[in-house]
């Protein structure tokens, strides 16, 4: 019975792995699972539902983690798109760069991107926290509806456009915000909520350095006098 | 859905290996299109009065020997041959307009793939693995090379919709996306003479940055304005003599990563096609901010990202 147990996808496929992560791992005794030579290949580690660690060994492809529920992975390095999509719980964490669509419309758990996340993070959020250590680009947080998304570093165009309920804290630069999302006061509640996710994610900053985003809510009402001109 | 790739040696030593590293970009690049594969090579350049001519026949085992022997005293010039299966390169500095003119009158059968001092476009229906295996592309040798996997969702599946297309002279494009407005763009471009050989999105975006060239903007100025006259969703990678060009539309629809060495710029739409090429591990790899253009220049050997 060994603790942790390693797969090469330079020798396996990835269905191999993610079958075993799905039907063997319960009773295999391992808690750790450790996963070489990815080189951007996709789903690895998606669908997981057990108590465990994953590590992935390198940059991997699309839709690494995806709709996953107590594991923890860790990516050493990129990914492309959509990673840790429709997250229910557990913990994702990429120490390198995310590519389009980090998190998308994530239920619940916590998403870390210790470098930047492109395009559409947090696209229709329903729940998850995301942390991205540096920057998010356009249309982050786009119709996100629950959930929170920090992003220590600066945002793209079209910051939270559409918001519905979710709330976004920004450390830099937001180049602009999105149709009905708007700057609000951080308060004591606030800064109580981004050291909560600073300390999740490892991150060592100051609440107070964050400026807060939420809906504008004008969006949630037809008002037929506005000729659809936001 | 396609896949694109391109790879740019800076290492002169790579320059004999650029199909061996290509290659398999473009292989691993078949889960995304699959119908239809071509790749564009740069060479070194020719003397200044000559040109490659690459060109096209549907039968593969069609008679290149007796074409070449029409071409030479047809054309009234000296020309050399290299031919594999059903694609064919004539080297010759007789002039493009006689070249042309002779195949329209001759050789209707044969397609004019593309002209230039350095280039050679190679390209075909079929499986990318098919067709890299028998057009040799794992021993072509050259300076930097784009490719294409297609899945055709906005035109025919043939060999003359296949990418990369090419106008102008040492020039070509490759596409992942689909433009909204190619027919406007085209019958812009019909008024002023300029002609087409497809009903394919591409061919429009090819023809008009090529028309802006010869009206004397640099690639990355016509790339300039065609953000406000290209619309729909596009990932276009581009070279000319001495240039890989990358750019994605302004919503960033198409993916694209770039991976950077002191040796390579490799491009592709995933990761996964760029795992094997050497020093990747240690790459600077980022993936292209939207409406930006990257450019990167041979001749200086020196990379700029604009």
């Amino acid at each position: 019975m060994d603790a942790v147990k390693q797969f090469d996808l330079a020798q396996l496929t990835v269905r191999e792995v993610n079958q075993y992560l799905h039907h063997e791992l319960s009773g295999s005794g391992a808690a750790r699972v450790e996963i070489l030579h990815p080189d951007g290949m996709h789903s690895i580690a998606a669908g997981l539902d057990a108590d465990v660690a994953v590590d992935i060994m390198g940059h991997a492809g699309y839709f690494i983690a995806g709709m996953n529920k107590r594991a923890s992975v860790t990516i050493h390095g990129n990914v492309g798109w959509s990673v840790a999509e429709n997250i229910m719980s557990g913990v994702v964490r990429v120490k390198g760069h995310a590519s389009e669509s980090a998190a998308a419309s994530g239920h619940g758990g916590l998403v870390v991107i210790e470098g930047n996340a492109s395009s559409r993070c947090g696209i229709s959020m329903k729940g998850c926290d995301i942390v991205v250590g540096g920057s998010v680009g356009h249309f982050s947080a786009f119709m996100a509806q629950a959930g929170t998304l920090l992003v220590c570093g600066d945002t793209g165009p079209n910051l939270g456009d559409s918001l519905y309920e979710a709330v976004i804290y920004v450390r830099g630069t937001i180049h602009s915000l999105g149709a009905d999302a708007r700057e609000e006061p951080l308060e004591a509640a606030d800064e109580a909520e981004v050291a909560r996710l600073l300390s999740a994610a490892g991150m060592e900053f100051s609440p107070r350095e964050f400026k807060k985003v939420a809906s504008a809510r004008s969006l949630y009402h037809w008002n037929a006098d506005v000729h659809q001109e936001y | 859905m396609c896949g694109i790739v391109g790879l740019l040696l800076k290492n002169r030593a790579w320059h004999e290996q650029l199909g061996e590293l290509a290659t398999p970009m473009l292989e691993c690049m078949s889960t995304r299109g699959a119908d239809s594969c071509g790749l564009a090579v740069f060479h070194r350049p020719l003397p200044l009065e000559k040109r490659r001519f690459s060109l096209y026949v549907a039968d593969r085992d069609y008679d290149w020997q007796s074409f070449h022997a029409g071409f030479s005293s047809g054309t009234g010039g000296d020309a050399r041959l290299e031919s594999r299966f059903n694609h064919a390169t004539e080297v010759t500095a007789t002039p493009e307009a006689d070249v042309r003119g002779w195949l329209r009158r001759s050789h209707p059968d044969v397609h004019l793939l593309s002209v230039g001092r350095v280039i050679d476009i190679f390209k075909d229906e079929g499986r990318p693995e098919e067709i890299a295996e028998r057009f040799g592309f794992r021993d072509l040798q050259g300076t930097h090379a784009v490719g294409h996997t297609r899945m055709a969702t906005e035109s025919a599946v043939s060999p003359a919709h296949a990418h990369p297309f090419s106008a102008g002279q040492d020039f070509c494009l490759v596409h992942n996306g689909s433009l909204s407005n190619p027919y406007s763009v085209r019958r812009r471009l019909e008024r002023r003479g300029i002609a087409f050989e497809t009903d394919n999105d591409t061919e429009a975006g090819c023809r008009f940055l090529e028309w802006r060239m010869r009206e004397g903007d640099t690639l990355e100025q016509a790339i300039e304005k065609s953000f406000r006259v290209l619309d729909g969703f596009y990932t276009f990678l581009m070279a000319t003599a001495d240039k890989m060009v990358l750019v994605r539309d302004p919503f960033a629809c198409k993916p694209a990563v770039v991976a950077e060495t002191a040796d390579y710029v490799a491009v592709s739409s995933e990761f996964r096609s760029l795992a094997h090429l050497p020093g990747i591990r240690e790459a600077d790899v980022y993936e292209p901010a939207p409406e930006q253009i990257y450019s990167w220049t041979l001749s200086s050997n020196l990379t700029s990202r604009n």
